[in-house]
């Protein structure tokens, strides 16, 4: 089973770079098979949105929804179910100052 | 004579439909198909059981057809996604039946039920999710007992499902290093299971008796798997103080009696024996919690050789503590009853009326109940018919309706 896991932050949560760094995370989930992809995303002030709007491309500069928190990365895991899907995220740094969203790949 | 088998089917509806459910979803990983093949089980036993006789286990019978319902249902299926199942279907047949994910459970009904209650549903979703699939309520009866409209309940019912489904929520107890964690959701299902058997919210009889058994059933199993954990003990000693009073609780005409005018020799000594002797070995762990404090309060009755011995400014106390770890406003509610009883009705009054002026009880009988019993002890009759009127007006069951016409009646009369 893949899950998404969607990697949320909110900035005026002033941490250390050491408490965020995902590296350790990263490593012991290679090792264990479990993370199949994933990478840190350049901050929302680096993004457009794109829509398609009668037929015109209607850009704007930003993400899609303007909330407090933004997704500052992700990771593909490939996990037994959602059981261990969730004790993935919670050892991920970012889950005790923000929040991972889990969100299971459309499989079919 | 097909009265009778009628009656044997419906029987066996309560006690064998949550173990034909739960033994298929494992079978078949299948919750909606489980369902199905279950109803399917049960309209084929209305039928041929009347001809062919009731047999002699009826739940494997129902189990047994169910399965080769689902079997046919796959094979008609007949993709490859179906395929595969059907493969999974008879292979899992040929386990031994105890083989339990941990080798510590053995009930399918307990698998079930922790996956009902996994945290990644929400709260309502894991009670309603129980009620259907382990005890067999009707949308509508779980519809009722929350007071949403059916649609609601349908629509929360299949969400929960397809999550359980497409996030992959394992169908299985959880693991040792889980298992404490789970087990708080677990005892709020099984508590709402037996308060719905105990004052069933649906229908015309006051006590659904085999719901309360199921309660109490799952409450053992679960007791037993964690013998280290005092809340489960908790809950299973307060299940049954309350269920030894059944007998007591309605009269002939299937009417309510109230806790003090009730004929105490009715209540079952065996039960509270084994209530009170389980609270004790729950206390001596020196964790409480709300389903221990709860108990301690069904104890102080259970133990009162009569309703004027009733320790009222102990059951205060204990609702007091049980206010502080649970903010529930029917908590509160029974607090108030307690301190009118210990401290006399003004007092209650006070908290009552605190308790109507917050709102957080709005459209619940027993608010404007409890509130009606107090006025006409303090002697107010013009309020208390009044909030009589409006507890009626807003009670579930018949049985209730008639008790508080009867108080009304009374008061009336004393007028």
């Amino acid at each position: 089973m893949r899950y998404m896991l969607l990697i949320c932050v909110d900035d005026s949560v002033r941490v250390s770079g050491e408490e965020r760094s995902p590296e350790p995370w990263v490593e012991e989930m290679q090792r264990r098979g479990v993370r199949r992809d994933g990478s840190r995303l350049r901050p929302v002030s680096d993004a457009t949105t794109v829509r398609l709007r009668g037929g015109e491309v209607v850009l704007s500069d930003g993400p899609f929804a303007e909330t407090k928190e933004h997704i500052a990365g992700y990771d593909i895991i490939e996990c037994e179910d959602l059981d261990e899907a969730i004790e993935v995220a919670s050892k991920h740094p970012v889950a005790s100052f923000g929040a991972i969203e889990v969100r299971p790949f459309w499989e079919e | 004579m097909s009265a009778d088998v009628d009656a044997v089917v419906a029987d066996a509806f309560r006690n064998e439909w949550g173990r034909v459910v739960a033994t298929l979803i494992r079978m078949t990983g299948d919750w909606d198909l489980a369902e199905e093949c279950a109803q399917d089980a049960f309209a084929l036993a209305l039928e041929r059981w009347p001809r062919d006789g009731v047999p002699q286990r009826p739940g494997a019978w129902l189990t047994t057809t169910a399965r080769n319902r689902a079997l046919d249902r796959l094979r008609r299926g007949a993709t490859e996604a179906s395929k595969l199942r059907e493969t999974a279907v008879l292979w899992r047949t040929d386990e031994p039946e105890d083989d339990g994910d941990d080798g510590s459970v053995r009930d399918d009904r307990l698998r079930l039920i922790f996956t009902c209650c996994h945290p990644a549903l929400p709260l309502e979703a894991r009670v309603a999710l129980t009620l259907r699939t382990l005890a067999g309520l009707t949308t509508a009866e779980i519809a009722r007992a929350f007071m949403v409209a059916e649609p609601t309940m349908a629509k929360r019912l299949v969400r929960a499902k397809r999550k359980i489904r497409h996030a992959a929520i394992p169908y299985r107890v959880p693991p040792a290093h889980l298992l404490p964690e789970r087990t708080g959701g677990v005892l709020a299902v099984l508590y709402m299971l037996f308060n719905e058997g105990y004052a069933a919210t649906a229908g015309l009889d006051l006590v659904r008796g085999e719901l309360c058994t199921e309660a109490i059933r799952l409450a053992r199993s679960l007791a037993e798997l964690m013998p280290d954990e005092p809340e489960p003990l908790g809950l299973l000693a307060l299940m049954l103080l309350h269920h030894a009073r059944r007998a007591a609780r309605v009269d002939e005409a299937g009417d309510v009696v109230t806790l003090e005018d009730q004929d105490r020799t009715l209540w079952d000594t065996t039960e509270i024996d084994e209530g009170l002797g389980l609270l004790d070995a729950a206390l001596r762990h020196d964790r409480g919690g709300p389903y221990q404090l709860q108990a301690a309060i069904a104890a102080c009755h259970a133990t009162a050789k009569d309703a004027a011995h009733t320790d009222w400014a102990r059951i205060a106390r204990l609702y007091g503590r049980l206010a502080e770890l649970v903010p529930s406003a029917v908590v509160q509610l029974n607090r108030a009853v307690a301190v009118a009883m210990a401290d006399g009705p003004a007092a209650g009054l006070e908290l009552v009326d605190a308790l109507e002026a917050s709102g957080s009880l709005a459209g619940y009988h027993l608010l404007p109940a409890t509130r009606a019993d107090l006025l006409r002890r303090l002697e107010r009759p013009v309020e208390a018919v009044a909030a009589y009127r409006a507890a009626i007006e807003l009670a579930a069951t018949d049985a209730e309706r008639r008790y508080l016409a009867r108080r009304l009646a009374e008061t009336t009369g004393q007028r």
